[in-house]
């Protein structure tokens, strides 16, 4: 093991990291203080880092304003649906690009990984034309179809693909001597092996689709079919500023659940992205 | 998949002998990669030939017209002032991301890989602005960027007066930047820890035996062993941040002037909001075009500064 660092250094670093942690934790702290603070408090001077006075009429006026309900839900399930047909496609993709001898598999995988190199901010003008054709403009239909077959799921298969690659070829040859066929040694015998690398894939896939930004605004047009970031930018005055009390109230209500949900489980979330096939 | 299981069973084998096993497998394997298949070629292949096509045309849908120009929008490209404008904000801000982004994770790693009681608190929450809501980490930052806001409310407190960060071009390209490695540095952070972690410490040991000071061996054992991630963070991040939208749009709207608009902001704009999908697919072509170059010239890189062991 390393050498047992001094006394006078450890608080050294702890003081560090103290500083270094502030742009990490400030901000989170500062927007959900802020949301309860009446408005003419907001912008105090000095800053009150604990709220003097609490107004909690913002968080009723985050409902009234929009339907924020019905716009959680719709990022909700949009997220799970994007999630599991990620984990579905990328999972049986990236088994066969590991462990499947077929013609052509590696010119199929590398068609697969230009997805990487094509994000959708570039097909964004064709995909909304495509859409629009298809009638499925101000649908959640595009949010759900582009993540999952387009670049973020090529990450995935390529994230599964690195996993599978890694497992001894006994477990498979026991299995065949057994007379298990090709799906059944996946799905009985290489899919719960992979749920670490499962994990890490349905995290940053979930983290994707909760974060998009440019489809919702491209492809949705009437406040009920919003999703929460799109959402979030919508509570403005007569003037276009931002009502910041009642965005912060929204911010705080969009965030604070997936925090919780992180602090949690934070062992499974840092350690499952960190071991999978992305170290290299 | 059904498909899959009747030909994979031993029944199917035994009653057709068309199916050998090399066959079996070969069905299995295309009907694994098939959904990822046709999705690429649906949702990203096609469409970047689309995009190339339109990119010929002048297509105004407001006033509905689509006519073949062949190069025009090229040459238009060529003449467009503020497109070198949109360039150089793009490669400031990538470029500034990407150091920015890289050296502080590497930092917070080595940081976070002494051994130092309550180390995972730290990770966690050096790692929590990653599962933050990206518009709602940007919403807060633009809260406290305004004037009169958080930020400038502290260095009032030690008597500085600060700018109005977002309002200025210097400054408001420094925010849009910091604010996005923060959210993001985490997840280089975790990666680069367990690449740290990977480094085997007889390695150390024996450079401590012959005397090598702690920075030499972080230069000459540290940094070669972990290079493969480094490499690899780098491609992502790149790409990652030419795709950089939602924090323009939320905090500076690509401004003051054209400070801050980045080049999908651009794209948006000349699409979306000018309603021109021609020039809009040329941007995106020199989009593509950026990402590919960009990505490629990395990989070739690997053979000189990355040393794998073998």
């Amino acid at each position: 093991m390393k050498a047992e660092l001094s006394p006078r250094m450890k608080t050294a670093l702890y003081g560090l990291m103290c500083v270094l942690l502030i742009p990490f934790v400030f901000p989170t702290w500062w927007m959900v203080t802020s949301s309860v603070k009446p408005i003419s408090d907001i912008f105090a001077f000095p800053p009150q880092f604990i709220p003097q006075h609490y107004d909690w009429t913002t968080y009723s006026k985050v409902f009234e304003l929009q339907p924020f309900v019905q716009q959680y839900w719709n990022s909700a399930y949009i997220a799970a649906a994007v999630t599991i047909g990620t984990m579905v496609i990328s999972s049986m993709a990236g088994y066969a690009f590991a462990r499947i001898r077929f013609p052509f598999a590696n010119t199929i995988f590398m068609i697969v990984l230009l997805g990487l190199l094509i994000p959708s901010e570039v097909t964004i003008v064709p995909l909304f034309q495509m859409f629009l054709k298809a009638g499925m403009v101000n649908t959640h239909w595009p949010l759900i179809l582009v993540p999952i077959f387009g670049a973020p799921s090529v990450f995935a298969t390529f994230v599964m693909r690195q996993f599978f690659v890694t497992l001894p070829n006994e477990l498979e040859e026991a299995a065949r001597v057994d007379g298990l066929g090709r799906f059944k040694i996946f799905h009985k015998i290489a899919l719960p092996l992979a749920k670490p690398a499962l994990a890490s894939v349905a995290i940053f896939t979930f983290l994707h689709s909760w974060n998009l930004f440019l489809e919702p605004i491209v492809f949705l047009s009437s406040a009920d079919k919003f999703t929460l970031p799109q959402a979030l930018t919508q509570y403005t005055d007569a003037y276009g500023g931002p009502m910041w009390n009642i965005q912060l109230a929204a911010a705080t209500l969009t965030a604070l659940p997936v925090l919780i949900v992180f602090i949690i489980a934070q062992k499974q979330f840092v350690e499952g992205l960190a071991h999978t096939g992305l170290k290299g | 998949m059904a498909v899959a299981q009747d030909h994979a069973t031993p029944e199917g084998r035994s009653s057709s002998p068309f199916w050998t096993i090399a066959r079996r497998d070969s069905l299995a394997g295309f009907l694994f990669i098939a959904p990822q298949l046709i999705g690429i070629i649906t949702f990203v292949l096609i469409p970047l030939g689309l995009v190339f096509w339109y990119s010929l045309h002048e297509w105004n849908v407001l006033a509905n017209t689509f006519t073949y120009t062949g190069a025009q929008n090229y040459q238009m490209l060529m003449e467009d002032t503020n497109l070198l404008e949109v360039l150089g904000a793009t490669a400031i801000f990538s470029a500034g991301l990407v150091v920015l982004n890289m050296s502080l994770a590497l930092l917070l790693a080595v940081l976070l890989n002494q051994k130092l009681a309550g180390i995972t608190i730290f990770r966690t929450l050096f790692f929590s602005p990653v599962v933050v809501s990206l518009v709602a980490w940007t919403i807060v930052w633009g809260f406290l960027l305004q004037k009169n806001g958080g930020i400038n409310g502290v260095l009032l407190l030690v008597g500085i007066e600060g700018p109005n960060w977002l309002r200025e071009e210097t400054t408001a390209m420094i925010s849009v930047i910091v604010v996005q490695v923060f959210k993001n540095v985490g997840l280089n952070m975790i990666l680069f820890l367990a690449a740290l972690q990977g480094v085997p410490n007889e390695l150390y040991e024996a450079a401590r035996i012959d005397g090598a000071p702690r920075f030499k061996q972080f230069r000459r054992i540290t940094l070669p062993l972990i290079s493969p991630t480094i490499l690899l963070t780098s491609i992502i991040t790149i790409v990652g941040s030419l795709q950089v939208f939602a924090q323009i749009a939320v905090l500076t709207q690509g401004g003051p002037g054209m400070s801050t608009t980045v080049l999908v902001y651009y794209l948006y704009q000349q699409a979306f909001q000018f309603h021109l999908f021609g020039y809009g697919s040329t941007l995106s072509i020199v989009l593509f075009v950026i990402v590919a170059v960009l990505t490629f010239a990395q990989w070739q890189m690997r053979k000189r500064i990355v040393f794998y062991e073998s």
